[in-house]
């Protein structure tokens, strides 16, 4: 795309003899109009060029002062079809140093897109918008008084070209005009002034008008604005807008008045702005607005599914020369904005101020890539300065890179949307939340080989050698309760195979059952055995040793019974008893049974919970 | 019968099967330990993230935003610290406040909060969380508050047991007195301070039942801590002898108390000079006699101790007694009576004096008396502040002297020196909301621990008389039963109940509390409006912002001291007054420039170099915290130092109005002339006259106000904030 290099502060102090300039082209008709309305001034010309020279037009120049050339915020220029139709296609407007042309004026020229012959005729369509050039006058003006303005410029167009006829309308805000410069053929009709027609003016022809005029449209001047683009891969732009706002118009004086503010809440004719309105992309999300001092609850944000309209308030009402500063940010799902294209990825935003009506004198664009982005640049529709940043955020180690575009004197016009190309690859995405896995896993492993490590200084002291001694005793009394846990097992074993048999009556498999339990209580008597001799040769047992004892007896008095009753309970099976007989037998083992085991069950708590 | 029988064998099996059952998960289970320890710990944590998210109303309500007044003075120092680094920090001269005196800051404060935050701010960094500082600092509050919950188990757990321990961290976790200085946002000493507080004390009582040096050491370093974090440390300076002094009485000396108190006291006092707000005064002022006092007492004690030993004669040793007391009581007098009348032992300073006399501020330190904190408690605030604790802490007092160990005392002697301190100063029911907390979960914790001892042995015998339906078990459940009173189950059941209505009673009334009294943040004010929303009055930051954006950088702003700190902090301008009382005349130029008529006023506030005076106005809101009632004090202060000023001046028979039976010297002064400038004019109530005050509920007495040196230069929407420029002297205009 091609970009128009337009370098503002420009002046021609190289001495030139005033010339007049030869040129072929020739002005058929020109209608210049001039919105005052708001505090940007927009210039709309439209041409009708004829070349009535030999050679053949590559380009049309256009001249302003250069005092008027110093504030042109934008400078678009297009073909004009027929009546009315204009041509989207804008034509490249750029700088130009044209020789032997009077000092003081600075030239910009339009490039046609195609040469224009000689006899050929063209339209052309020039808006010029200008910032900073409605000048307030008085300039001090107390609360109640009404802002006036003054604006300067030519009733003749400024050109390097002969102009046959030409005409000017001056549009203001209202019909309250303080003055203006009468001259031929002016005359103020309703809240407009005609200048014109004019015929058959020379080259370079200037009359200086002064329009001193009321306005009372807010004039809220963003000195500096600073938008902050962050992309996440999770799925959400960020938008983070810090605004340093004034009042661009003629200054408050002698204090302000709480009381007359409040007692004509809807004075019209007050320079002073209460509201702003910042129109956002549509699902703008997670609204924020506030300041260095915390948030301002004085907004209000509604929006449907073309728009998102938040009207923000300052904290308090805005008059001329007065300041604030605030921030607002909002989030935007990531799919509306950010598209592929082949094999990179583009982010489509827009460029300018959200907020209806600001002039921005520094506008600084930061595009805050994710960690790991590359080969990134971008395509902005207007000449912009252009740096690299890097930034950090959360868990970044080697930052985000940081696309850094800057343009001064920034009005609606440049709302238009820019793209940043890069390549990132989705994998780095996981970097993140995997170093978050690893931290806390890395947390969890130090802690256990923190409990794991002795870091006693002193392997000798007493404190020391019984602590090692009390954990052998530990070691020592849970083996002696785990192998008490599975004779307890093998009980519940023999009791289900007594329950099997009241079902099925099959003896052979309840003394198998028991033959099988038999074996496994010897082998179980070793090992406790063993554990109980390792257990009573520690000194530091001693106290709990009683309890092991008779944890170990009570349990063996259980085993005993409960082969008693297996023994029994068999016995009359296979002699053939009635349940009654049987039940009456084994009564007695029944009852010292369930005392037996709840005794057995009490011993283990108290020792479980020494363990 | 043969059904009968069946019946029986399904009733074994089914008792075996469920005896298998539960045996199999027995094996499956956690032993009891582990299952206990798994509860505490998760429980901790509960209450850990209870404390921190209870405290959290005030940002869900508001914003999350830094409260009241003293934090905006932190929060701007922390803001310097991290953006400075702390040796300019520490040798930071503020040109913004008392002008033209100015403030040594890193002198004339307590650094550990702002370090701590700091501190914070940059592990965060570290770990490249991109936090903001203001986050961190209305964060740190809520975080210390659940670090107090775990040292308040850990204390509760070495005076009582782990049980009272955890019951002491859940009521602290909520316990309205402490939420008061804690929730997110009030950045301010106290919210770190009575954690490092309850931790020094922890560490002591540590060092005291363990007599080691390492516990011991690391009190001292709690100390520090706390010393570092607010000037509330003299509690704990006179706390800790007061107590070593105690055990000494009743015979407890031992020598881990000792090794306690000297470790602590030497090294906790040679930390503590280190802090250049405290530095020599530790050594030097009053109110740190007591614990060097105890110190050499502890050595004379220790001294004829080993005399005694060496001695081995009862006569011998009495007589010795006798001249060796004597001499150190006299020297001991000699040494205090001579710094004293030297100078070099500074006398108790006016806070301290008025905490052991609570007249003594009204009578004699008006600036002191001026501030609400700084009242004495109504019964209703120890109400709002402890609700059962109030009644719990007698019950716990009983329990802790039924088991008197070093432990228990001390909490007994902590629990009653801060009730009193908490019934002199409102402010310090903070200092006794630990200590209520600590009492009071040693009572729960006793009585629920005996109830459910008494309904645990009844349902155990319960379950297993069903589970065998036998006689035996009957039997034994007589025997159970055989000592007890009658209906003892049920009544400790009933009691049990009781407790626990109680305690969700508590939890409601903390949360309740918490949300609707204490999680204002004061500077945004929220009412109801007609229609029953809410309404928020932003002034105050409107007035600030205003004054931050419109106005010279090097304006002075005068206004009374409490705004002092905000002005400086959210309006960037430099203030002649702030909240760090420390000169008194200097309050007292400003108290007597708002109480003269507004030639003089114009006179001091041109010595003074005022450019702009900010005055906080109620009479249009109903806002009653306003400049004009405060205004008594500001006579008082200024008449104070200056007695051109005298108060009776500006009452009719001893009544403040403002209304037409106004002292004419009250109609006229500078105060009343800016509150009430072009408020004549103004309907503030349907149905009544123009220049009705809402506030105060009169029509004001003088409606034509007229200025003629100073002009308003902006009001804010509801009228709370009024600045008023101080116009250049009439040749220069």
């Amino acid at each position: 795309m091609a970009i128009s290099r337009v370098v503002l502060f420009l002046f021609f102090w190289n001495a030139i003899l005033w010339t007049p300039a030869r040129s072929d082209l020739v002005i058929l008709k020109l209608d210049r109009k001039i919105d005052l309305t708001s505090q940007t001034v927009r210039v709309t010309s439209s041409l009708k060029i004829e070349n009535a020279g030999p050679s053949t037009a590559s380009k049309v120049l256009l001249a302003f002062p250069s005092h008027q050339a110093r504030n042109i915020a934008e400078l678009r220029s297009f073909y004009r079809e027929g009546k009315s139709k204009v041509s989207s296609d804008q034509l490249r407007v750029e700088l130009v140093e044209p020789q032997g042309m009077p000092p003081d004026l600075t030239f910009y020229a339009v490039q046609l897109q195609k040469d224009l012959r000689r006899g050929e005729i063209l339209n052309l369509d020039v808006l010029a918008v200008f910032t900073h050039s409605l000048k307030p006058f008085p300039e001090q003006i107390s609360q109640t008084e009404v802002q006036l303005v003054v604006f300067q410029d030519s009733a003749y167009y400024l050109s390097p070209y002969v102009v046959k006829v030409q005409s000017l309308g001056v549009k203001l805000p209202s019909k309250n005009v303080e003055s203006f410069t009468k001259f031929e053929n002016s005359k103020l009709i309703d809240s407009e002034i005609k200048y014109g027609p004019y015929e058959n003016l020379p080259v370079f022809s200037y009359t200086p008008i002064v329009v001193h005029f009321e306005s009372s449209s807010p004039f809220a001047v963003a000195q500096e604005l600073l938008r902050e683009i962050e992309i996440s891969h999770w799925g959400n732009v960020q938008v983070t807008e810090h605004y340093k706002l004034v009042h661009g118009g003629a200054h408050n004086k002698g204090g302000f008045s709480r009381f007359d503010y409040q007692s004509r809440p809807f004075a019209s004719e007050s320079s002073s702005f209460r509201h702003l309105l910042a129109r956002l992309p549509p699902r703008a999300h997670s609204v924020y607005y506030r300041d260095e001092i915390g948030n301002v609850s004085t907004s209000h944000l509604r929006g449907d599914s073309r728009k998102t309209e938040l009207v923000i308030e300052p904290r308090y009402p805005m008059f001329g020369g007065w300041k604030t500063s605030f921030t607002i940010g909002y989030g935007l799902p990531l799919k509306d904005f950010l598209f592929q294209s082949e094999g990179r990825r583009l982010l489509n935003i827009s460029f300018g101020c959200p907020i209806e009506d600001v002039v921005v004198d520094d506008l600084i664009v930061k595009v805050v890539l994710p960690e790991g982005s590359k080969d990134f640049y971008s395509s902005v529709p207007f000449s912009t300065k252009q740096w690299e940043e890097i930034k950090y955020s959360h868990l970044d180690i080697a930052g985000r890179p940081v696309l850094v575009l800057k343009k001064t004197n920034v009005v609606p016009e440049h709302n238009e949307p820019f793209l940043v190309y890069y390549r990132f690859n989705n994998l780095s995405l996981l970097r993140e939340p995997l170093m978050l896995v690893s931290g806390f896993f890395l947390l969890f492993v130090a802690y256990i080989v923190f409990m794991h490590v002795d870091m006693s200084i002193s392997k000798s002291s007493a404190s020391y050698i019984s602590k090692l001694q009390w954990d052998e005793v530990q070691t020592s009394l849970q083996h002696v309760l785990s192998v008490i846990n599975r004779c307890l097992a093998v009980h519940g074993k023999l009791e289900a195979s007594l329950r099997d048999l009241s079902r099925t009556g099959d003896v052979r498999s309840c003394k198998a059952a028991r033959k099988a339990a038999d074996s496994v209580f010897k082998e179980l008597l070793k090992e406790l055995n063993l554990a109980l001799g390792s257990l009573q040769s520690s000194p530091q047992a001693a106290q709990i040793w009683p309890k092991v004892e008779e944890l170990v007896a009570k349990e063996r008095e259980l085993q005993e019974r409960l082969i008693l009753k297996h023994s029994s309970v068999v016995d009359s099976y296979e002699k053939k008893h009635s349940g009654r007989e049987i039940e009456n037998r084994i009564a007695a083992h029944e009852q010292k049974l369930v005392a037996l085991r709840h005794e057995v069950d009490d011993l283990i708590e108290i020792l479980d919970e020494l363990c | 019968m043969g059904v009968k029988s069946e019946e029986g064998a399904k009733i074994t099996s089914s008792a075996s099967s469920a005896g298998g059952i539960l045996f199999s998960m027995r094996s499956l289970k956690l032993k009891t330990k582990q299952q206990e320890l798994l509860i505490r710990v998760s429980v901790l944590c509960l209450v850990y993230l209870l404390a921190f998210s209870v405290r959290l109303f005030s940002v869900l309500r508001y914003e999350s935003m830094i409260h009241e007044f003293d934090p905006y003075f932190n929060y701007r120092t922390t803001l310097f610290l991290t953006e400075n680094g702390f040796y300019e920090f520490w040798n930071w001269f503020d040109y913004e406040s008392w002008y033209p005196l100015g403030r040594i800051v890193g002198g004339t404060l307590y650094p550990g909060l702002m370090v701590t935050a700091a501190f914070i701010y940059w592990t965060l960094r570290f770990f490249r969380f991109a936090a903001h500082i203001r986050e961190v600092c209305v964060l740190t509050a809520p975080f210390f508050a659940a670090n107090t919950t775990i040292v308040a188990y850990f204390f509760g757990k070495e005076i009582w047991d782990s049980g009272a321990g955890l019951v002491a961290a859940a009521l602290i976790a909520i316990c309205p007195g402490y939420i008061s200085r804690s929730v997110a946002g009030s950045y301010d000493n106290e919210g770190v301070a009575i954690f490092a507080l309850l931790f020094t004390f922890f560490l002591f009582v540590k060092a005291v039942n363990t007599g080691s040096l390492a516990w011991s050491l690391a009190s001292a370093f709690g100390y520090f801590y706390m010393v570092s974090a607010w000037g509330g440390y003299v509690f704990i300076i006179n706390l800790i002898p007061l107590y070593v002094l105690v055990l000494l009485v009743t015979g407890r000396y031992s020598m881990r108390l000792y090794v306690a108190y000297n470790c602590m006291y030497i090294l906790g006092m040679l930390l503590a000079m280190q802090i250049r707000f405290v530095g020599f005064q530790h050594v030097q002022s009053g109110e740190h006699m007591a614990a060097m006092g105890v110190f050499f007492l502890m050595q004379m004690f220790y001294f004829l101790g080993w005399v005694k030993h060496l001695l081995n004669d009862a006569k011998l040793f009495q007589a010795f007694l006798k001249i060796s007391v004597t001499l150190a009581v006299g020297v001991g007098a000699l040494a205090l009576g001579v710094g004293t009348a030297s100078g070099y032992i500074s006398p108790w300073t006016g806070r301290f004096y008025s905490l052991l006399d609570p007249t003594y501020a009204k009578d004699h330190i008006p600036i002191i008396a001026s501030v609400s904190e700084h009242q004495p408690t109504a019964w209703s605030s120890f109400m709002f502040d402890f609700h059962i604790l109030l009644l719990l802490f007698p019950a716990g007092l009983y329990f802790c002297f039924k088991r008197l160990t070093d432990a228990t005392i001390f909490i007994v002697m902590y629990g009653l020196t801060s009730m009193y301190f908490a019934g002199v100063m409102v402010r310090l029911i903070l200092v006794a909301a630990p200590a209520m907390c600590l009492v009071g979960a040693i009572a729960i914790s006793a009585t629920v621990k005996n109830l459910a001892s008494l309904v645990r042995t009844k349902s155990k015998s319960q379950q297993t008389s069903s589970g065998k339906g036998t006689g035996h078990a009957k039997a034994s459940l007589k025997a159970a039963l055989g000592q007890s009173l009658p209906f003892q189950k049920n009544v400790a059941m009933a009691l049990l109940f009781g407790a626990f209505y109680l305690l969700s009673r508590y939890v409601i009334h903390c949360t309740w509390v918490t949300s609707e009294a204490y999680s204002s943040p004061s500077i945004v004010l929220a009412a109801r409006g007609a229609n029953g929303g809410r309404v928020i009055f932003d002034d105050y930051r409107e007035a600030y912002f205003w004054l931050r954006q419109n106005t010279p950088p090097d304006a002075k702003v005068m206004s009374w001291w409490d705004y002092g700190y905000q002005i400086t902090a959210m309006g960037n301008r430099t203030v002649i007054v702030d909240n760090n009382t420390w000169n008194n005349t200097h309050i007292a130029t400003v108290g007597r420039a708002m109480s003269s008529y507004e030639d003089e006023a114009y006179e001091i506030m041109q010595s003074l170099d005022v450019d702009y005076v900010l005055v906080v106005f109620g009479g249009v809101t109903g806002y009653s915290s306003d400049d004009i009632n405060k205004f008594l004090w500001m006579v008082r202060i200024g008449g104070g130092v200056f007695p051109v000023i005298r108060e009776p001046d500006y009452l009719v028979n001893g009544e403040y109005r403002v209304d037409k039976g106004a002292a004419p010297k009250m109609l006229n002064c500078l105060m009343y002339k800016l509150c009430y400038y072009r408020f004549g004019e103004m309907t503030t109530e349907y149905g009544k006259p123009p220049g009705y005050d809402r506030a105060r509920g009169v029509e004001i007495g003088n409606k034509d106000v007229k200025l003629e040196h100073l002009e308003e230069a902006y009001t804010t929407s509801n009228w709370i904030v009024r600045i008023y420029k101080v116009k250049p002297p009439s040749n220069r205009r």
